[in-house]
């Protein structure tokens, strides 16, 4: 469990985290949004203790990481946006001084190493030198160093940047079969991503959070505001006007030559309307399918409404 | 005190895992050799002067080369010093992995003291290697024993002292480089600040880290002297633990 509330962090004048409150419950894995810049960063350090904040309190577990910092540190994993990472040590030299940083106890810590490293595909790799490793094995032993602990709180800091779409979904699918007994909180940019891994969203933009929602919710939103793209061969003029006449039409606006983009009633389903429409006034139909109306269109919404 | 452990092992790792630590110990043994290859040259042909016969008393093996061989030792430790401390903490926040130790359950003190005993431990091997020049002294020559531990107990306080503050010159930076000549230039300043006194008639005769030393080398151990320099290595790893925690402050 990570509690957050009223967190604010100043730099000198620059306000970079405001009154920022949320709580995650265990097995959630929040998607953590925003701009560059808008303090998802210095967010991140804060819970993980790297910074105290200026005001407002963290807890993990139940434990203040300013009053019991080597307790709750020890329950959390974290993968810092550029991975914490020695050269000129080994993947398995590296992951074992981690563990013992970590105070993994010297039980665990032989397996707990050797699943992390079957984990995240490093098993092959465990003798090379970190520093001639690509960027994205580097990526993996970053994310690796973060469980090597095994802890319940999990923290990435954009995990998938730099990597290619095979480590991309790869790493994904890592993250999404971590989650379960783990809280985790991941900032990234990409956002389809959060629609793939996270339980809940969370958006900040210049320090103060904008949206809050579960990605249930989103995911209905988006549903329900579908906007369909519409390409006839033969356009006619006033195509326009006929479309409007079609009961649960909100809105066209015309595109290329014979495209158009319709938009109906939130909930409302009218393909079958517009298609019959389309067939019986011979435009000779080309294509019809939803407009994908993603999180992105919402990220951009929430984000420039609060800019004005 | 366990936890200190894994920071130990990767620092030393590191020290001889890289050219770094061989090259300082090549090029100290190597010049202070020579210097003491010099001395006792010096000394052998002085014996042939007459005038020699006359101050026998004062003009022994131990202050015609012990002495003077320890004196290279500390210029040379002064030059040495701030190339073992550079990349200390510098490096943990230029490869970001300063990120990793603070958000581990590990005390930031833990993480200082770490790093300054794998330092010590390069500063012994050090004193250890010039000591193979005394030893040979001994198979043949009558030196005062006494003196000679004195000597390198002065040595070993003085190169802590020296090594306190190139942590601390350290933690200021990420840049190896300006950490290096930070750390020489408060040396510098350190030993030249009392170079027209004594450790007694002035106050900045007192602060000179030079002038504490004298004595060592003379075999007369003061406990003022250790005063001064377990003060100094006391400073400089709290100035050192102060800069990390005010930074995360800041």
């Amino acid at each position: 469990m990570v509690y957050v509330h009223k967190l604010t962090k100043r730099y000198g004048s620059l306000v970079a985290v405001e009154n920022l409150s949320f709580q995650l419950e265990k097995g959630e894995v929040l998607g953590f949004l925003g701009p560059n810049g808008a303090g998802k960063t210095t967010t991140m350090r804060i819970i993980t203790g790297y910074m105290p904040p200026t005001k407002g309190t963290v807890h993990i577990e139940g434990l203040d990481i300013i009053d019991y910092p080597l307790q709750a540190k020890k329950l959390i994993g974290y993968l810092p946006e550029n991975p914490p990472l020695y050269n000129d040590m080994s993947v398995s030299e590296y992951l074992n001084f981690v563990a013992d940083v970590k105070q993994v106890s010297a039980k665990e810590k032989r397996s707990s190493i050797f699943n992390v490293m079957e984990q995240c595909g490093l098993t092959d790799v465990r003798k090379r030198i970190i520093g001639h490793l690509s960027k994205g094995y580097r990526q993996r032993v970053g994310i690796a160093q973060a469980l090597v602990n095994n802890p319940s709180v999990l923290i990435l800091d954009e995990p998938t940047i730099g990597l290619d779409p095979k480590q991309i979904i790869e790493i994904r699918e890592l993250i999404k079969n971590l989650s379960g007994e783990r809280t985790v909180i991941l900032s990234t940019h990409i956002l389809p991503e959060v629609t793939m891994i996270c339980s809940k969203v969370v958006i900040i933009n210049q320090g103060k959070i904008v949206l809050e929602e579960s990605l249930q919710s989103i995911s209905q939103e988006i549903e329900d505001t579908q906007n369909l793209f519409l390409r006839v061969s033969r356009p006619e003029d006033g195509a326009e006007e006929k479309i409007m006449s079609i009961r649960d039409v909100r809105g066209v606006r015309k595109g290329a030559a014979g495209e158009y983009v319709i938009e109906p009633r939130p909930g409302k389903e009218i393909r079958e309307e517009l298609s019959l429409l389309v067939v019986e006034s011979g435009w000779g139909i080309l294509e019809l399918r939803p407009l994908a109306n993603t999180l992105e269109e919402i990220f951009l919404r929430v984000i420039s409404s609060e800019g004005n | 005190m366990k936890s200190i452990y894994p920071i130990l092992k990767r620092e030393l790792r590191s020290y001889f895992a890289s050219p770094l630590a061989y090259i300082i110990l090549v090029v100290f043994q190597v010049i202070s050799a020579r210097f003491f290859f010099l001395y006792l040259q010096g000394f052998l042909q002085f014996q042939f002067d007459p005038s020699y016969q006359l101050q026998i008393g004062e003009l022994n093996i131990n202050n015609l080369v012990i002495l003077p061989y320890f004196g290279t030792i500390s210029i040379v430790l002064l030059l040495i010093v701030p190339l073992i401390t550079m990349r200390l903490i510098a490096d943990e926040k230029r490869n970001y992995t300063a990120e990793l130790l603070f958000t581990s359950p590990l005390r930031i003190r833990t993480i200082v003291f770490g790093k300054y005993i794998a330092a010590l431990v390069l500063l012994i091997i050090m004193l250890l290697l010039s000591s193979i020049n005394i030893f040979v002294l001994m198979v043949h020559g009558n030196p005062d024993f006494g003196a000679v531990i004195s000597g390198y107990i002065g040595l070993f306080l003085l190169g802590a002292s020296f090594l306190s503050v190139g942590i601390f010159a350290s933690s200021l930076t990420e840049n190896q480089l300006i950490a290096a000549v930070i750390s020489f230039g408060v040396l510098l300043l350190l030993w030249l600040v009392g170079a027209l006194s004594d450790a007694e008639s002035t106050i900045l005769g007192y602060l000179s880290v030079i002038n504490h030393y004298e004595d060592f080398g003379k075999g007369i151990i003061k406990v003022k002297d250790i005063v001064y320099y377990l003060s100094l290595i006391f400073l400089g790893l709290f100035l050192t633990y102060t800069s990390l925690e005010s930074e995360r402050w800041r």
